[in-house]
């Protein structure tokens, strides 16, 4: 571990909080207490994942009409656009590591641009389903669901020629956890917006420097993870 | 409190600052344990309470005292308040934040602000609880099974849901800071395998809390938005599957249960070694039996389901795990036991809950493996015998271990010395008003009377009434014991650094009680955990 001997033991820079010995103790502090984090994160998306499992093995055929009425290319979209404000964060990760104020600013503004257009996307969709009366328990209707299923996967119950009379079993869980599933990815990249705001103000007042950039480089960490959890959801939840 | 403290002229962490916002602002991980302290007390007793209301009721085996609701509301909230409000909180919450910084040299926990964020979340996790409660209860059991929870039940599950959700945000950053804390933390010379025992309870704990408690959270999430916004994850109506929602919550509740356990475990072991005056038996063993048990704890919840249509393969397998556990269980009170062999033993108040713990929590852990025999479990299942067997390793358990603990640290935490003839008498009191409470609900179990009946068949009447009569005498034991530890409060005199003559940093090192930055300077170890061979370590403080 790092000790008070070690050679920095003694030059308290500004931002080294008191009970640390030393800056690399401290940073080596954030980093694991960040992965830590993200560890309960994955465990807090797995009891979604783990239901969504269930139910796709009990009820298949819900499953594949579900993914059938998403719009694959709206999803498509949203997913490059949250690739690219992955990029765009790394890239306001190099500049904080080059002392770019400037530039940071700039790729964190550009970040929560592509942040808004997912959100715009993402309300369109929810939009679509709200208009059709296909959101479970709020505003779901039988018959407007089953017209919008026929309209959308008549091609998948195709097989034995007779035309779709009832909704498949279990379909509202589908829905259910499709709303569940992106809302809590919504709400993580909404902290996310509230965090990103909060480090560009602190970078404007000048907080950090090529030596100390510890809240860019962990939200870079975060917004990635959301990524990730996007591009879990996108697949299971529009392609399968 | 202050009166006393002013006549000491040397700075504390407790004399530090006298305004309220310096106790509601502070990231002094000593005065963040000790509103712990205040506020688990608190819901401590608001737990007990409803305890006392329907033992009271169950004294006869006629609907007399309350109406079946609110006895379905007390029992509820019982549960809700003691599992979550102060099993779970208790030794992490006071004692794992005033210790683990100490323990291994150090000024702080990693994140002192995140310390000071996570009481603020518990104390909101109690108010939604609290609220709960005072808007007309909530009637489910503290498992909130669906579907009753998410469509039928007519009472508050959504804020108590809430509430639970939102407390287990503080188990989770708790867990993750005292992680940070013991990796990265440690002073020069305090290596993992010279750690106090207490640390890796701790540390083992928090893994579970971190791995586990989300999944709690996004599981009583989903109880919420189906009973409030009407999805339908777990309604059979809908295709749902009530049995996932059980998977979902055991897999969280039942390690758990080693979230309440394991950090008594750790103040057992400190206990232990400081009256008998000898390093813990197997000192390894215990260290990582801990981490063992927090590994295998996570893969047998199972063993809660065995009536509920789960296929008999995972049954089998889970039976198995179930005994398994027991093992790195068992290795901690065997060597427990080697401890006290030739050891010398004196007979303080600390020592005899501990001595206590091991008796009551062995009965509780060996009735366990009754309960994860199959066949056994389908007669017992859901009666007074499952409730016993829970309350030997949460109440003898886990309770007594934590007292054990307050009646150790006591003294460090606020520098005075209790009466400690009225403490044995307290913990002795205790110690068999719990036996006449819960031993009869073995055998009244075993005969069959179903758990969570407000009225029940005459011939369990008068096992029901020694068990109330016992509840009433473990109250008087509580009370004696709280009035002992407050009176101690308004004494002049000092109990000085190490009145039991202690190994470990927190005694020889630093004082009662302890500077705002714990230690007058860098601390350096170079000697093992608990050894009391070398007088010299104990004796200069």
């Amino acid at each position: 571990m790092s000790h008070a001997s070690s050679d920095h033991a003694h030059e308290h820079k500004p931002y080294q909080q008191h009970h640390f010995d030393d800056m690399n103790q401290q940073t080596q502090s954030t980093l694991l207490g960040i992965w830590l984090f993200m560890a309960q994160e994955i465990l807090f998306f797995g009891g979604l994942f783990v239901a969504y499992t269930i139910y796709r093995i009990m009820y298949p055929v819900a499953w594949a009409m579900g993914a059938a009425t998403q719009n694959v290319w709206l999803g498509m979209f949203n997913t490059v656009v949250l690739i690219g404000s992955s990029l765009s964060i790394v890239l306001a990760v190099n500049a904080a590591r080059h002392n770019q104020r400037g530039q940071v600013m700039k790729w964190f503004a550009i970040t929560l641009l592509l942040g808004a257009v997912f959100f715009g996307i993402k309300s369109i969709e929810y939009m679509g389903k709200w208009e059709h009366q296909m959101v479970p328990g709020l505003r779901w209707d039988d018959g407007h669901a089953l017209h919008t299923i026929q309209e959308h996967a008549g091609h998948i119950h195709g097989e034995n020629e007779a035309p779709m009379t009832e909704l498949p079993e279990g379909i509202q869980l589908y829905y259910s956890l499709y709303f569940v599933m992106t809302g809590m990815h919504a709400l993580h990249m909404i902290i996310g917006f509230g965090l990103a705001i909060w480090i560009m103000i602190k970078n404007a007042r000048g907080c950090f420097n090529s030596e100390y950039y510890p809240h860019i480089e962990y939200f870079g960490l975060y917004w990635h993870f959301v990524d990730i959890v996007w591009i879990f959801l996108f697949p299971l939840l529009y392609l399968v | 409190m202050n009166e006393s403290v002013q006549s000491e002229p040397k700075l504390n962490y407790l004399n530090a600052g006298n305004t309220v916002k310096s106790w509601l602002l502070t990231v002094d991980h000593k005065r963040i344990g000790v509103m712990y302290l205040v506020s688990i007390v608190f819901f401590f007793l608001i737990g007990a309470s409803a305890a006392a209301l329907f033992r009271l009721e169950l004294a006869t085996a006629l609907p007399d005292v309350v109406s079946n609701d609110t006895y379905n509301k007390l029992f509820t909230m019982h549960g809700i308040l003691m599992v979550f409000f102060f099993l779970i909180p208790a030794v992490p919450g006071v004692l794992g934040n005033f210790l683990v910084p100490i323990m291994i040299g150090a000024k702080d926990v990693a994140f002192p602000r995140l310390n000071l964020a996570s009481w603020y979340i518990y104390m909101l996790g109690g108010s939604f609880t609290l609220a709960a409660v005072l808007f007309g209860g909530i009637d489910t059991g503290w498992t909130f099974y669906t579907p009753y929870s998410s469509v039928y039940a007519d009472s508050n599950v959504i804020l108590a849901g809430t509430g639970v959700f939102i407390t287990g945000f503080s188990s989770i950053l708790t867990g993750l800071n005292f992680i940070v804390t013991i990796h990265k933390m440690r002073a020069p010379g305090m290596r993992w395998m010279r750690l106090p025992l207490f640390i890796w309870a701790q540390y083992a704990t928090s893994i579970i809390n971190i791995l586990g408690t989300p999944v709690l959270a996004i599981t009583l999430l989903l109880v919420v938005f189906e009973r409030g916004l009407g999805f339908g994850i777990f309604d059979p109506a809908r295709g749902g599957d009530p049995i996932l929602y059980q998977h979902l919550f055991w897999f969280y509740s039942h390690p758990a249960v080693y979230i309440m356990i394991l950090p008594g475990f750790g103040v057992v072991s400190e206990v232990l070694a400081c009256f008998s005056r000898k390093r813990i038996y197997g000192y390894e063993f215990v260290a990582i039996s801990s981490l063992a048990i927090a590994g295998i704890g996570f893969f047998v919840w199972g063993h809660h389901m065995f009536t509920s249509t789960q296929s008999e393969y995972a049954a089998l397998i889970f039976s198995i795990l179930s005994f398994i556990v027991g093992i790195p269980t068992s290795i901690k009170i065997f060597n427990w036991t080697a401890t006290l062999y030739k050891g010398s033993i004196e007979l303080s108040a600390p020592m005899l809950y501990t001595l206590g713990f091991i008796g009551l929590f062995m009965v509780g852990g060996l009735t366990g493996l009754f309960l994860a025999t199959m066949a056994v479990d389908v007669h017992l299942h859901d009666t007074y015998f499952v409730v016993a067997h829970f309350h030997y390793v949460m109440v003898g358990g886990m309770m007594m271990a934590w007292l054990a603990g307050m009646h150790f640290w006591w003294p460090k935490i606020f520098g005075k010395m209790y009466n400690e003839f009225w403490a044995k008498v307290g913990s002795v009191v205790i110690f068999f008003g719990f036996n006449f409470t819960f031993f009869p609900q073995f055998i009244a179990g075993y005969m069959g009377m179903p758990r969570r009946y407000h009225v029940y068949d005459l011939t369990f009447q008068p096992f029901q009434m020694l068990s109330t009569a016992g509840a009433f005498f473990m109250g008087i034991g509580l009370i004696i014991c709280l009035v002992t530890l407050v009176a101690s409060l308004f004494k002049k005199e000092n109990c000085g650094r190490n009145p039991w003559k202690a190994t470990g940093l927190e005694w020889t090192k630093a004082d009662s009680p302890p500077h705002p930055h714990n230690f007058d300077g860098p601390v350096v170890v170079d000697v093992e955990a608990y050894d009391y061979t070398d007088e010299r370590i104990y004796q200069d403080a």
